[in-house]
């Protein structure tokens, strides 16, 4: 299994050399590093070869890393039940830059490009329908990017006077507790104050 | 008579409405009777699950995923726990194994008489409700014998289940798989050759494999259309590859192929179900490198190490080796699948959830155009929508 998934990879790269950045196994997953430009090519490509035949977008999502350059990821996850092997396709972009929409390769994105421009903010260029999904309408922000509070930044009461329901800013009357269980046994990369002598000491035993 | 021009009549249907099995908002586009477009709304009950997700430790997501499809809650635990084996490398002991597909069947079913029983109850059936919320409540006390609770398991956890099944369970649940048959024979009677049920349901919103697959449509609705497509037997987890079962599959792809995959499939569930039992071993249920699972209240009493073990495991949880997983199982309603990214700390940076209901409703537009309204409902019924898993 893994070296078909290995040699698949091979034939993708090989076959879009310009669109595919990078193939690789990760765990037993075949990854594939696409520009996001050429995207749709890089889908279609695999919706319509023969030895590739993914002809089911299972899914599309955004992961955010703030720290890079180009902030967010698309990950989208294809599934070729012709020869029972799943691919994911990764893009990078930027926060301002329109990704093509893939709605022209499979139906499916529609509804999953909408929430990654809504929980994200991602844009896709020439999608048809690009609104909101999952949040309130006149919802502000994109929920799930990381500089995004847990709690959010408004939220809803109903006001006697005004016989409706009005948006507030949080107040939290407890602050929002964030944990931080990461041991500093285990993370550790600086050296303790003291802890270079010990290192000296073995490398003189050492000689 | 010179032709008037008549303006569509746009009709809002729910967000509280019955027959929308949930908060949906559907915004129906009409002319006359008949529908010319559909736009859902969703998002009425989003909330936020994968944004938790990444602030909670990898133990304290597991009961987010029961309040996803909240009819089936084990199944989705079932991706989340093996997304999370994955990543971490860990094996799963057989009895474990056994005991996660057995209560995976048992939730199918539990999905699968809600479903066919208020898409009866849609399409103008009472009775088959009535009698399937029996049935359900047996199911569910299964489930509280074996976690504590009927609905909200948080049973299946990264390197296993949380404890044994009781002493008795076992017979109690043999006894279920004789009785029940039964109640689909009742059921069947009621609606298979049902006049009025098959005039609601033939040739209804029906769809091609190719169809299916454009618009990532997955479990008994592909089915339903003719593809022998199935996670279970394609791409087996757990003990699935052990199991003798069938894939049941439809011709037409219609509201009444679906029905029909759904009750073939509780037969096979129940067949699974046996012989789960019959070969179920001795032996541990979870993982016994108690970094991930607890240690047992014993050892606790006696070792220091196991109580460290214990503080540190609720407290901090387990740090997880940084990678990526895309990991599904076939849930009742189709693939349910998580992406899982870890950085390597004790909580995920991100938490994908890909619910097969989202896709099915999205498919929903494709599928009512042309027909009339009294259909619409039928179809909501079919295609099995369940609002915690889609808007999470």
């Amino acid at each position: 299994m893994n070296q078909a998934l290995k040699d698949l990879g091979e034939f993708i790269a090989s076959g879009l050399p310009e669109a595919v950045q990078r193939a690789e196994l990760i765990g037993d997953e075949l990854v594939v590093t696409a520009r996001a430009a050429a995207v749709t090519d890089v889908l279609s490509f695999l919706r319509d070869d023969s030895s590739c035949q993914f002809k089911v977008l299972v899914d599309l999502c955004g992961v955010d890393y703030p720290e890079r350059a180009e902030r967010f990821e698309i990950v989208y996850n294809l599934l070729s039940l012709r020869h029972n092997q799943r691919v994911r396709v990764k893009v990078s972009v930027g926060e301002n830059t329109p990704v093509p929409t893939a709605i022209g390769v499979f139906h499916a994105a529609g509804w999953y490009e909408r929430e990654a421009w809504d929980l994200y903010g991602i844009p896709f260029s020439d999608h048809p329908d690009l609104r909101r999904l999952l949040t309130d309408y006149g919802f502000e922000g994109h929920p799930m990017r990381k500089d995004f509070p847990l709690t959010g930044r408004v939220e809803v009461r109903y006001d006697e006077t005004q016989k409706r329901v009005v948006y507030d800013p949080v107040s939290l009357t407890q602050e929002f507790r964030s944990f931080d269980f990461l041991s500093p046994w285990e993370g550790m990369n600086q050296v303790l104050p003291g802890d270079e002598k010990a290192k000296a000491e073995s490398d003189e035993v050492g000689d | 008579m010179s032709e008037v021009a008549i303006k569509n009549l746009t009709l809002n249907f729910g967000p509280q409405h019955p027959a929308a099995h949930g908060v949906l908002r559907l915004v129906l586009e009409m002319d006359g009777e008949v529908v010319e477009r559909a736009d859902p709304h969703i998002g009425l009950l989003h909330r936020g699950t994968e944004k938790l997700i990444e602030h909670k430790t990898y133990l304290q997501a597991v009961p987010y995923f029961d309040r996803l499809d909240y009819v089936a809650p084990m199944s989705q635990e079932h991706a989340f726990a093996l997304a999370t084996e994955r990543l971490l490398g860990l094996e799963v002991p057989e009895r474990g194994q056994y005991i996660r597909v057995l209560f995976c069947e048992i939730s199918r079913i539990l999905n699968h008489i809600l479903n066919v029983t208020t898409y009866a109850l849609d399409v103008g059936a009472m009775t088959p409700l009535l009698w399937g919320f029996e049935e359900r409540e047996f199911l569910m006390e299964f489930y509280e014998r074996v976690s504590g609770a009927r609905l909200h398991a948080a049973y299946f956890r990264p390197g296993g289940v949380h404890r044994d099944m009781p002493a008795g369970l076992a017979d109690d649940i043999a006894g279920f798989i004789e009785s029940f048959p039964k109640f689909l024979d009742d059921m069947e009677s009621l609606l298979t050759e049902n006049r009025i049920f098959k005039q609601r349901t033939v040739d209804i919103g029906v769809i091609s494999v190719n169809e299916a697959n454009d618009w990532g449509l997955t479990g008994p609705v592909l089915r339903a259309s003719g593809a022998a497509w199935d996670l279970r037997k394609a791409q087996p987890y757990d003990v699935y590859d052990r199991m003798d079962f069938d894939i049941p599959i439809g011709k037409t792809g219609d509201c009444y192929a679906r029905y029909l995959v759904r009750v073939a499939e509780m037969r096979e569930s129940l067949r699974i179900m046996s012989q789960c039992l019959e070969q179920m071993p001795e032996g541990p249920v979870s993982s016994q490198q108690h970094k991930i699972t607890p240690p047992s209240r014993a050892d606790m009493k006696r070792s220091m190490e196991a109580l460290i073990h214990h503080f540190k495991l609720y407290t901090e949880g387990y740090h997880v080796p940084a990678g990526e997983t895309y990991t599904a199982v076939e849930a009742p309603k189709g693939e349910f699948g998580v992406y899982l990214v870890s950085d390597g700390t004790n909580k995920p940076y991100r938490c994908k959830i890909r619910a097969p209901g989202f896709a099915f409703l999205q498919a929903l537009d494709k599928m009512s155009r042309g027909h009339m309204l009294g259909d619409v409902p039928a179809l909501i019924g079919s295609l099995d929508i369940v609002f915690g898993e889609i808007d999470r």
